[in-house]
């Protein structure tokens, strides 16, 4: 019985009716002129005091975004995006690049209280035992305000700072690395993302190192009418283990706010990269008002032999989800593992999954996505797995289950396998459903409303990709869905 | 953002003077024509289905068909029709086309049972033209598909069938479609089968050519099954010539409590699109389409099927084999649509492939669209070689390899084959298949211990 009444008091814990992390902090903030030409990426460029090569490599995507069409394939509704409505820096006037965290804005660091993320290296250490610590860098809008942990990190040789300073501190490394998992011209978003991109996490985990905590960064988009546009890029040296998390949160508001993301990951031979996201952006209200466009591209490329990515997500927050976090699995032996849970309510549309493109030999891949869908949402999974012809010995498993909660939400599959050697092997199953009788009268019988009833059996559902991530966050996450769902029953 | 507009192929171009210089000839009057005219207006407009399109991704019919070639008019008879016809002994009534065009000599017009009518497309356009036009109404679903338009336009003759209620037929219906070869030429019918309430019948559709000249062809066959009526319904396209560019369209509206079963097998298809469209219009119904491909060479078979469960308490089936050997390449592309409020769906979908060797390629690509919550839905695809581990206990038996492998690869397609229930049509479709398989190199011959 024990799980049974920890998620009922998870559910009695819980606000149930509001989305918590919808306060806005009201901060002076240095933004340009809203729209987007030449003058705003040189802006961006000359604010983040980038090299010149930086300003060049923004100007040519730039002029190649111009030429391109916005993708219309997915699943998704929504008006046309005025790219000439949207501010695309905001940054805290107070403060701006503090050398310690006591020159942060008081106002920031309030903020960080309110949404539970551990800013001050010290308070973690009075509480938590030392192998839970996790470093953490923060970005506000369009800046990075701090990363904890940074020196201890330093003795282990590992590179944890915002990519800003990454292009300033370590350019042979961005040079080599940036856009080559994730070309400049590799779609609409990412185009965007290359010429006006503001800041997010860089990390560099040297030859044979495991990194000794958590990496994570936390985004918030706190300014109206603001886009955020990050740009992660991670690169795990031969040998080495890097666990990254990330997490973000958005202000309530009516009008919807663009997030175009792009994430770079790349395991060189037999490195690890686990990469874990709780994605919990504001997902407008239940008649569809508001919320976050979250429009990202994530890909991992196993460049190395025996390397390997797992991707897990779990997705609550967004009014659109248009990601697709993805595994090259060039070296062989190389490994690519995708969990997934997205979860979507009121008028919530998502449109996920992934690409496992299988080119090295005896290369293998997992995906498990689990998909809720609720209210009046969309859930799409949409994924391909494919073997090159010289991909001998590939192996592919997936499994892709939909649970749909009430009449009006709809859950689609999608999946493209696409085999050009015959020695692959791939399995694909995937199921839709409702909530099954059987299962509700099980546990109502045995005294449970019928919500938690419903809790406990999708907490059942998604425990599989739970597992995968990190203690901390699972907890968090299962929290997560659970508010996520509610009122979605009867 | 400028509209790109794709510049038309030599092949469109030909098909858009074709089109003028044979309207006129071509039969039906008043509504048809106007069918006609919009439907090639709808092609003119969208062009050849090419990979850009989604459902067009694997089979990119701009490509293949680089010249349109000319609709056969006045197809001849030459002996090795009259051979085949006489070796096709399938105990039925049967019905033929050559090249498309209906040969009343050939067919079965005297003495059939009560309940059935039969008569060629076009004696059907003169006698009753608008009820015959408005059957060419695409269903909802392939509203945008540009090779069904072409079909419309062009379809020069066919059978068109009708079934009484209740009528009961022992005897499985044979639509028999020989393609005589001849010359390049293109081939372009539609066939139209009513079936009435609470009717039972089995419906064969043969498809073979015996020349050397490889063609296009654009079939379609309609089902409009009535209420409570149960429908058996094979299709094997066979013996075609391996440059052959072959779409072959069913299309499929379900009344209540109906059934429909179906097994489409593909053997030395050449380039084959076969592509299904199946709505299901009232509740409590129930459809199985079920398939082999077996490909070598460059052979292409594309297996394309929507089902569109417009109903509540609909149940679907599908379950697709295919062997790919040599450099062949197989697809499966699957859809299954819950429309919102169709409650109580039970839908299965199945693909399984098997790749011989390096260079054969299987396309999966099952989906599911859901807008009800109180559905049974799921899919499974598999692509892999033959399983070592059977392999292995079959040769620990004594079995040579060759033989191992034939028997796993019969057992693999037999679950499909096995479906088929009527006795005579079953031993038609294993009897290709055996040949197949007795094709590949170094297989045992038939009869072999």
């Amino acid at each position: 019985m024990a799980a049974v009444q920890e998620t009922i008091d998870q559910v009695k814990s819980i606000d149930v009716t509001e989305y918590k992390y919808g306060f806005v902090t009201e901060l002076e903030v240095d933004k340009p002129a809203k729209g987007l030409t030449e003058d705003t990426v040189r802006y961006i460029s000359a604010r983040k005091n980038e090299p010149e090569w930086m300003l060049e490599w923004r100007l040519d995507a730039f002029r190649r975004w111009k030429t391109m069409t916005e993708p219309t394939w997915s699943r998704v509704n929504y008006p046309p995006i005025n790219y000439q409505d949207i501010y695309y820096y905001a940054a805290p006037k107070k403060g701006a690049d503090p050398k310690s965290l006591d020159e942060v804005d008081p106002a920031i660091l309030e903020t960080y209280k309110k949404l539970g993320i551990p800013l001050r290296e010290q308070e973690i250490l009075a509480g938590v035992a030392p192998e839970n610590r996790v470093a953490v860098d923060a970005v506000f809008d369009s800046v990075s305000v701090v990363t904890t942990f940074k020196d201890e990190l330093a003795k282990a040789g590992v590179i944890f700072c915002s990519i800003s300073e990454a292009i300033r501190e370590h350019p042979e490394l961005v040079k080599k690395y940036l856009a080559s998992v994730v070309p400049v011209t590799d779609n609409y978003f990412a185009t965007l993302n290359s010429a006006v991109f503001t800041d997010g996490s860089f990390v560099y985990i040297p030859k044979g190192v495991r990194c000794p905590m958590e990496l994570s960064t936390y985004f918030r988009i706190n300014e109206q009418n603001t886009g955020q546009f990050e740009r992660t890029l991670i690169i795990a040296d031969e040998g080495s283990y890097v666990s990254y998390l990330e997490g973000c949160t958005a202000p309530k508001r009516d009008e919807n706010q663009l997030h175009a993301a792009v994430v770079e990951l790349i395991a060189l031979d037999d490195a690890e990269i686990k990469y874990s996201t709780v994605q919990n952006w504001f997902p407008g209200d239940a008649e569809g008002k508001g919320g976050i466009y979250n429009f990202v591209t994530k890909r991992g490329d196993c460049r190395g032999k025996r390397s390997k990515i797992s991707w897990t997500q779990v997705e609550t927050g967004s009014a659109i989800t248009w990601k697709y976090p993805s595994c090259i699995l060039r070296g062989d032996g190389s490994r690519g593992e995708f969990y997934s849970i997205a979860v979507s309510n009121g008028a919530q549309q998502v449109d996920s999954g992934t690409k496992m493109l299988h080119l090295g030999k005896n290369t293998t891949s997992k995906i498990i996505a689990k998909g809720i869908a609720a209210g009046k949402s969309d859930s799409t999974y949409r994924g391909m797995v494919s073997a090159h012809r010289k991909a001998t010995g590939a192996r592919n498993f997936t499994n892709c289950d939909s649970l749909l909660i009430g009449d009006q939400c709809g859950a689609h599959t999608i999946p493209y396998i696409e085999a050009k050697t015959a020695t692959a092997i791939f399995e694909h199953e995937a199921t839709t459903s409702k909530i099954g009788e059987d299962q509700m009268f099980y546990c109502q019988q045995r005294g449970l409303s019928e919500e938690e009833a419903v809790a406990l059996i999708v907490n059942g559902f998604v425990k599989e990709v739970l597992q995968q991530l990190p203690m901390e966050f699972a907890v968090e996450a299962q929290k997560l869905i659970t508010i996520s769902l509610e009122g979605s029953v009867g | 953002m400028a509209i790109i507009t794709p510049l038309k192929t030599a092949a469109e171009q030909q098909l858009v003077e074709q089109f003028a210089n044979i309207k006129a000839e071509l039969p039906g009057a008043g509504a048809m024509r106007k069918v006609r005219e919009d439907a090639f207006a709808g092609f003119e407009a969208k062009g050849l289905p090419h990979r850009r399109l989604e459902s067009w991704r694997y089979t990119d019919l701009r490509n293949l068909v680089r010249e349109a070639m000319p609709l056969v008019r006045r197809p001849t008879r030459p002996q090795a029709i009259a051979d085949r016809l006489a070796l096709q002994t399938i105990a039925g009534r049967r019905f033929v086309t050559i090249d498309g065009v209906f040969s009343a000599e050939d067919s079965d017009l005297t003495g059939l049972p009560e309940g059935i009518r039969a008569r060629s497309l076009a004696e059907a356009l003169t006698e009753s033209p608008d009820e015959i036009a408005a059957a060419f109404a695409p269903p909802e679903v392939a509203r945008d598909d540009s090779a069904l338009m072409l079909n419309a336009a062009f379809a020069q003759d066919g059978v068109v069938i009708e079934i009484a209620d209740g009528a009961e037929l022992d005897q499985p219906i044979v639509l028999l479609a020989l393609g005589t070869g001849a010359s390049e030429a293109s081939i372009v019918s539609r066939s139209l089968v009513r079936i009435g309430a609470g009717a039972k019948v089995t419906v064969v559709e043969l498809q073979e050519s015996v020349g050397a000249a490889p063609v296009q062809v654009n079939h379609a066959t309609s089902f409009v099954i009535g209420e409570g009526a149960e429908v058996e319904h094979v299709r094997m396209v066979s013996r075609q010539r391996a440059e052959t560019v072959q779409v072959q369209s069913l299309l499929v509206e379900l009344g209540a409590h109906a059934a429909f079963d179906s097994v489409a097998v593909a053997v030395n298809c050449g380039v084959l699109r076969q592509q299904s469209f199946l709505r299901y219009g009232g509740e409590h119904s129930r459809a199985a389409l079920r398939g082999i491909n077996l490909l070598r060479k460059q052979e292409h078979s594309d297996v394309t099927l929507v089902m569109d469960h417009a109903a509540a308490h609909g149940e679907s089936r599908e379950l697709f084999k295919t062997i790919a050997e040599g450099e062949g390449t197989g697809v499966f592309q699957g859809k299954v649509i819950v429309r919102p409020h169709s409650q109580k769906v039970d839908g299965s979908m199945k693909s399984h492939a098997l790749l011989l060797n390096d260079g054969a390629t299987m396309f999966n690509k099952p989906e599911l669209e859901i807008f009800a919550d109180d559905v049974v839905c799921g899919h499974g695809a598999t692509v892999a070689q033959i399983d070592g581990e059977q392999l292995f206990y079959l040769m620990a038996r004594g079995l040579p390899r060759p033989q191992a492998e034939a028997l796993v690869l019969a057992a693999f397609v037999g679950e499909v084959s096995d479906m088929v229930g009527d006795e005579g049509v079953r031993e038609i479709v294993s009897r290709e298949i055996d040949c197949w398989l007795g094709q590949r190199e170094g297989a045992p011959r038939p009869g072999a211990a």
